[in-house]
């Protein structure tokens, strides 16, 4: 198993320096001048530097948990981290009216990442709405990975799929690719054949559908959960997921889990 | 800023609240940076109970207004392999180690003092009180009587300082301290968190798997004052108050109303080095304002 990239200790300002729109998503990009570079599957605790918790508003409060969609070093030994962010409520919705020129509180990277795949397979990308993000960075590790699965509810999220490199889509609305679930075409892929390791992140019942086809026709999956988190190192114990050993803290023995190790990937709590 | 709690030398007043700082999680997630910046002045370890349990079904979080509720159930490895596996790699923190320890029976709670009284690594222990005597049915914190009783089964096994953490959750709280003080409490701890809900907004149903949990943050600030105020005044042995602290002023403030140490708790889910910045902001407010208690 890889080490995990270890994260400077305490929060630290990371000055926005670029927001991007894409449909109903926005990708923030921050400066990280000291940070480490993360593990494709790692995640972040973000706030507002402002009107976050002791301002005006009463919420948000705790700061939210978001996988890096990449992680690029500048000549200069800096670091610029994206994140891509979907406005479904206040911490989200505070986080997406942030600007060059505001800042980010960061603490990370944290958590477990992918690991390689296991010999012999080819890595399989699926993905589905805002959890696309941690596989973008991956795609960019995995120079024989197949081409991604990826999965939108409609037109407004699809450009969304931009973000990864030549993906095959699905959509629950049919403005493009396959009308229907990503998973369909997980299975199709699968069932011709493809000697695949999958690696997959999105809403609960994607990934739980994912969970289940892989395991129907025995071939690994890692898979990148979501749960309500209050700190990401370990403190609170809020994260926990079901696991064959027990409830585990997905903060720090996750978010990324060998599908073998879950009995469901819908966990509750999650995609809240 | 050097202090003394019940003998113990520590740097600084600010310590952490128990169940709120994992420091063998940190040390895996920050590396050694955690010890050579520990944040606070004394550790407090997560509540041992005697048999391992598992903690409470997810959801166990939900953000309130300024703060959130926790249902966590006090998951945790079981006093054996506590001995076995934590304790050694606590006692290597930089700081003295405060053990809070939790039994649904007072004969629970005697085995599990009795286990650490002959530790010499554990600095001091605090009783979890939050929980219900199985045996009496009564919540043992909210009754002067129960804690009566507990004190005395457990005070005779250890002389190293024992702490009553005391719940909010009492229709008197000053009785069960001065209870508690009469009974040979060396010092108390409060507030616990506040009972609260929160429900689904999907379905209107109970939204942690636990049903209810505990309030914390800077919600509870006020509440925790209150307390503090009104058991500062019905007892003499020192306290360490928390309750929603987030800024040097704010520790100084529960200080103002009897608090010798203050605990750092949620604000570290927010910042793990909160507790740091805490101490360096109490230092420079003490600076130019004596602290009462320190």
């Amino acid at each position: 198993m890889s080490e995990r990239v270890q994260a400077p200790f305490g929060r630290r300002s990371a000055p926005i320096t670029r927001r991007e729109e894409h449909g109903a998503y926005v990708v923030l990009r921050c400066a990280d001048p000291g940070g480490p570079a993360p593990q494709a599957g790692q995640f972040y605790m973000l706030s507002a530097a402002s009107r976050w918790g002791g301002g005006a508003g009463e919420r948000p409060f705790l700061p939210r948990a978001f996988s890096v969609l990449r992680a690029i070093p500048s000549a200069a030994g800096r670091l610029e981290l994206h994140f891509l962010i979907e406005d479904v409520g206040p911490g989200t919705n505070r986080l997406c009216e942030l600007h060059p020129g505001d800042d980010l509180l960061i603490v990370g990277p944290l958590g477990r990442g992918f690991e390689p795949p296991r010999e012999h397979r080819r890595p399989l990308l699926v993905g589905g709405g805002v959890g696309i993000a941690p596989l973008a960075i991956w795609q960019e590790q995995l120079p024989d990975a197949t081409r991604p699965l990826l999965g939108f509810r409609d037109a407004a999220r699809l450009p969304g799929a931009k973000l990864l490199d030549d993906p095959r889509l699905a959509t629950d609305d049919g403005s493009a690719g396959h009308q229907g679930l990503v998973t369909d075409l997980l299975a199709d892929e699968l069932d011709a054949g493809e000697h695949a390791e999958v690696y997959a992140c999105g809403p609960p019942p994607m990934l739980e559908a994912v969970r289940r086809t892989c395991s129907a026709r025995q071939v690994p999956a890692q898979l990148a959960l979501e749960s309500g988190m209050a700190c990401g190192f370990g403190a609170c114990f809020g994260c926990v997921v079901p696991t064959t050993d027990g409830y585990i803290r997905l903060c720090v023995d996750g978010p990324v889990i060998d599908a073998a190790q879950l009995e469901t990937a819908a966990v509750a709590g999650a995609g809240h | 800023m050097t202090t003394f709690f019940c003998g113990i030398e520590l740097q600084h007043p600010i310590i952490n609240a128990s169940g709120t700082f994992d420091a063998i999680a940190a040390r895996r997630v920050f590396g050694d940076t955690l010890i050579e910046r520990f944040p606070f002045a004394a550790f407090v370890s997560k509540t041992v109970t005697l048999a391992p349990r598992q903690g409470n079904p997810p959801p166990r979080l939900w953000e309130t207004p300024a703060g959130m509720i926790n249902s966590i159930g006090l998951p945790n490895k079981g006093l054996e392999r506590y001995l076995a596996h934590d304790l050694p790699e606590l006692a290597r923190l930089p700081v003295p180690l405060f053990v809070n320890v939790m039994g649904f029976t007072r004969h629970e709670v005697a085995e599990l003092v009795m286990a650490f009284d002959e530790r010499d690594e554990v600095a001091a222990l605090e009783l979890n009180v939050s929980c219900p005597n199985v045996e009496t049915g009564m919540l043992m914190g909210a009754d002067p009587g129960e804690v009566t009783g507990l004190l005395e089964a457990v005070r005779p096994l250890t002389a190293k300082p024992l702490i009553v953490k005391l719940t909010p959750n009492a229709s008197d709280v000053a009785a069960v301290a001065r209870a508690a003080e009469l009974a040979g409490a060396s010092a108390l701890s409060l507030v616990n968190t506040i009972k609260g809900m929160a429900l689904d907004p999907r379905t209107g149903r109970p939204w942690l798997g636990g049903t209810t949990g505990g309030i914390s943050g800077p919600s509870v600030r006020a509440v925790a004052l209150a307390q503090l105020q009104a058991v500062a005044d019905a007892v003499a042995i020192p306290l360490i108050g928390m309750g929603g602290v987030q800024s040097g002023q704010h520790a100084m403030d529960l200080m103002a109303a009897g608090a010798h140490l203050v605990a750092v708790g949620t604000e570290s889910f927010r910042d793990p080095a909160a507790g740091a910045r805490i101490a360096t902001e109490l230092r420079d407010l003490a600076a130019n304002t004596p602290i009462p208690h320190g």
